[in-house]
């Protein structure tokens, strides 16, 4: 009986440890995960998952629920895979008021949106190190515009935009004095300021522009969202380091209980514009535009930016308290509430925008924050969802009432309910999610069928690679009531947010080729025949061709060491998915990619004489690899005529009548 | 002479009308369709005109040392408009004239026309497949790579497939539609 009872103790223990065992990829993954993220040969998939690269400074596209990457789109960083930053019609797009910047730090995206619905026309992306926001064309794929942000430090609360696509916020995390002042670090309190620049967008063209910058005591903004529906024309930043410390912000800026959620009435900032209001400050900001006729960007340097000082135009701005370095700050799909997630707390606090309405009505404030009214924290608030997990950040949406919210110290994923703030499911991430996206999540439709999870640390996911790893994002099923982890896939740079939409928003209006009776690139060559080479001091322009599968002109002589040459390659081609592309041997720059109907110049200097080889570097057809020809260079003073031609052997060069 | 029986008449329109189709739909359309070509590429040939991928075509045909189709290369693009102008004015006297013997000769003038054409065809297409540039990158010996005048065929990496377009069926039709109306008007006037 004893050694019965002994046994059935043992048992029992092993039972127990059995249960007790910690979550892993094993228990997670059930059932028939494999066939809802199979998308067979051919087919395609249901979602364009935009992900911001972070540190890689692009934005890469993968196919949703397959998680296969489709496209690394080249927007704040060189690209010499294709020539981004590296030919002449695409380096105006990364110059800034301070010259060219091969990179950026890119943390956020948002697709356009009409009446709160995703429309499909452009994505906007934010640089955090030096301020800037893009414009990319989804007929395209590529980046169109870019605009600089004056007084502005880590550009981290961009590029959030407004329910029909009026505005593009830009707020800044690093507090800067306005102007290109240098005060003493030490004098943050009383001359660093953070601004919230608000970026216009025109709803036809979405040419950008700063419409005003509205200038917030010293801190730092973190995130934003815009109201929508019943908020729209309210714009909400969270806000850390209201402490206001410059040094050690990891201990100096965690001190008080509460730090705030900035609520911007843009719709009275508006009025005050219109009225003529705010004061022009001297800054100088580069604004770049790509032109799809000319095939060429232009960078224009702005001279001066509007700005708007709360403390002296009233009902504009006002503070709500939010408990503990609030990160995200996202608006629900009614636009009713505001989920602010103090990423040192361990629980959520809900805002109701209706209660901070009557609340700004009735003045219910506790005070103000240098001279910016602070609302009472219970007359705003709608409630909080206790005990949610350890180190909420961001949360999305599904459309169906539920709030989707990424926790980083735990590792997990929490569904709750926004009305009763009951937490109704959670699920791990493997490990440390960021951001995570639910297609359509921050809008008023979303699309509640998945959450894709951005993992910040990747360890034993995939195939060791050395010290330096992928990223890892996750898919998870959300149709059903729990939340089921159904795909893993590595992803490039460090993803930050991300943002996706149904393929059907873009698929069908993607260019295949352009119309080459519409390429009005200066440097075009209109067929072989107009061809040539022409010399002007010592710059040469060569005007090239490419077709399958021969370059015209293809022998090219009477070019001398030092020479400036701009080789312009015309891919003559008409056809969908023939590029051709263009190298130059030991050219200190990068390569071309040319779609067709495009005009590319590449610039090549030769630093000694000799023979230097150029070819097509994309595989275009069976005789790719007869797409080659040859430069001479010869040394500088040699009498080398100009020659050059295809399809004929160049006639040897004329000899110096040293006879006569 | 025997005068048209009505439906003799009536059907003169109908041939008329067949045939200006020629002006609003292609006559002909060859497919063609290749691993790399999901989409697969299409020729439609007009009365007075080659469209749709033809450019794409001849750009894939110079490795092969085919020529390039050019719409200026074609005098059939000036002669058969004309023809098939003359012959639908002709029907009109026909209409008029009322008398059997003309629907009869009409109908043989449009076999006359339909033949030559196919044969035309038969040679540009014959010329096509066959002479080919000596210096092409692509050669294949014995391989030529004439398209069928009418259904399928494997050249190379491509399937071809030829076959009468909307105004081409329209044309047969009326072809049919005369051969047909001849034989009934005979017929008639033998039990007369």
């Amino acid at each position: 009986m004893k050694r019965l009872s002994l046994m059935l103790c043992t048992m029992g223990g092993i039972v127990a440890l059995q249960s007790c065992k910690m979550k892993n990829t094993d228990s997670v993954v059930q059932g028939d995960a494999a066939s809802k993220v199979y998308v067979a040969p051919g087919k395609y998939d249901e979602f364009y998952n935009f992900v911001s690269g972070g540190f890689s400074g692009q934005v890469s596209v993968y196919g949703i629920p397959s998680g296969r990457l489709l496209k690394v789109i080249p927007v704040f960083s060189v690209n010499p895979e294709n020539g981004y930053g590296y030919s002449e019609e695409s380096k105006p797009m990364l110059n800034t008021s301070s010259g060219f910047v091969p990179w950026d730090d890119e943390h956020h995206l948002a697709l356009s949106q009409t009446n709160g619905e995703q429309d499909g026309r452009w994505i906007f992306a934010n640089a955090n190190n030096t301020p800037r926001v893009a414009r990319i064309d989804l007929s395209t794929f590529k980046t169109t515009e870019i605009i600089e942000l004056p007084n502005s430090g880590g550009n981290h609360s961009s590029p959030f935009i407004t329910e029909n696509t009026e505005y593009a916020v830009a707020g800044t995390r690093f507090s800067v004095p306005m102007g290109d002042n240098d005060p003493a670090i030490n004098t943050f309190k009383e001359n660093f300021k953070s601004t919230a620049s608000f970026i216009s967008i025109d709803k036809d063209n979405g040419n950008m522009k700063i419409a005003f910058q509205i200038m917030l005591p010293g801190m730092d903004l973190d995130l934003s969202r815009a109201g929508k529906g019943p908020s729209h024309g309210w714009f909400f930043f969270s806000t850390y380091n209201t402490e206001q410390a410059n040094t050690l912000l990891e201990v100096n800026a965690s001190q008080k209980d509460k730090d705030f959620i900035v609520a911007v009435n843009w719709k009275k900032a508006e009025e005050y514009v219109k009225a003529g209001k705010g004061t022009r400050l001297k800054a100088k900001y580069a604004h770049n535009t790509w032109n799809e006729e000319t095939q060429s960007a232009v960078s224009k340097v702005e001279e001066d930016v509007l700005v708007l000082d709360p403390t002296e135009l009233k009902d504009m701005v006002y503070m709500i308290p939010c408990p503990k370095s609030p990160h995200g700050c996202d608006v629900d799909p009614s636009g009713e509430y505001i989920v602010g997630s103090g990423k040192l707390a361990a629980l959520i606090p809900v805002f109701s925008f209706s209660k901070l309405q009557k609340a700004i009505t009735d003045k219910n404030f506790e005070g103000d924050y240098h001279g910016i009214p602070v609302v009472k924290y219970e007359a705003a608030l709608h409630g909080e969802v206790k005990k949610p997990g350890l180190g909420p950040l961001h949360t999305e949406f599904d459309g169906k009432g539920n709030a989707y919210t990424s926790f980083f110290l735990s590792s997990e994923i929490v569904k709750w309910d926004i009305q009763s703030l009951k937490v109704l499911d959670r699920t791990p991430t493997f490990y440390s999610i960021g951001h995570l996206c639910v297609p359509g999540g921050d809008t008023k439709k979303p699309s509640g069928k998945y959450v894709i999870a951005y993992n910040k640390i990747t360890k034993d996911r995939y195939l060791p690679t050395g010290p330096e790893l992928a990223q890892s994002a996750q898919l998870y099923d959300i149709s059903g009531d729990k939340m089921q982890l159904i795909l893993d896939f590595p992803t490039i740079g460090e993803p930050h947010y991300a943002q996706a939409c149904p393929a059907s928003l873009i698929k069908d209006k993607s260019v295949k080729i352009y119309d080459i009776n519409k390429n009005h690139n200066p440097y075009v060559s209109m067929g072989e025949k107009a061809t040539k080479v022409v010399r002007t001091g010592n710059r040469v322009d060569v005007y090239m061709t490419a077709i399958r599968s021969h370059l015209t002109p293809d022998n090219i002589e009477g070019v001398y060491v030092g020479d400036e040459v701009y080789f312009h390659v015309t891919n003559l081609e008409q056809d969908w998915d023939v590029p051709h592309g263009f190298a130059v041997k030991r050219n200190n720059n990068a390569e071309l990619l040319i779609m067709p109907g495009e005009t590319s110049t590449l610039k090549f200097v030769a630093d000694r004489a000799g023979i230097y080889p150029f070819y097509c570097t994309d595989f275009c057809s069976a005789l790719h690899q007869e797409m080659q020809g040859y430069l001479r260079v010869s040394a500088k003073g040699s009498n080398v005529p100009l020659k050059y031609g295809t399809g004929e052997s160049v006639a040897a060069p004329a000899v110096a009548p040293a006879s006569k | 002479m025997k005068k048209l029986t009505n439906l003799g008449r009536f059907s003169t329109i109908f041939v008329i009308g067949f045939l200006v189709t020629l002006w609003f739909f292609p006559m002909w359309r060859i497919d063609l369709k290749a691993p790399q070509y999901p989409g697969g590429l299409t020729m439609t040939i007009w009365i007075n005109d080659v469209k749709d991928d033809v450019d794409v075509i001849n750009g894939l045909n110079h490795y092969i040392g085919m020529k390039t189709i050019h719409k200026e290369d074609f005098k059939e693009f000036v002669y058969l408009p004309m023809t098939i102008m003359i012959f639908m004015g002709l029907g009109l006297v026909v209409l008029i004239w009322n008398r059997k013997i003309g629907y009869y000769i009409w109908t043989a003038i449009f076999t006359v026309i339909g033949l030559f054409s196919f044969y035309d065809f038969y040679k540009w297409e014959y010329d096509y497949g066959h002479n080919l540039d000596p210096k092409a990158p692509i050669q294949v010996p014995g391989m030529s790579y004439q398209p069928p005048l009418i259904g399928y065929k494997k050249l190379l990496n491509f399937e071809v497939l030829s076959q009468p377009h909307i105004a081409g069926w329209f044309y047969i039709a009326a072809g049919a539609l005369l051969v047909f109306i001849s034989f009934y008007e005979w017929r008639k006037s033998k039990l007369a």
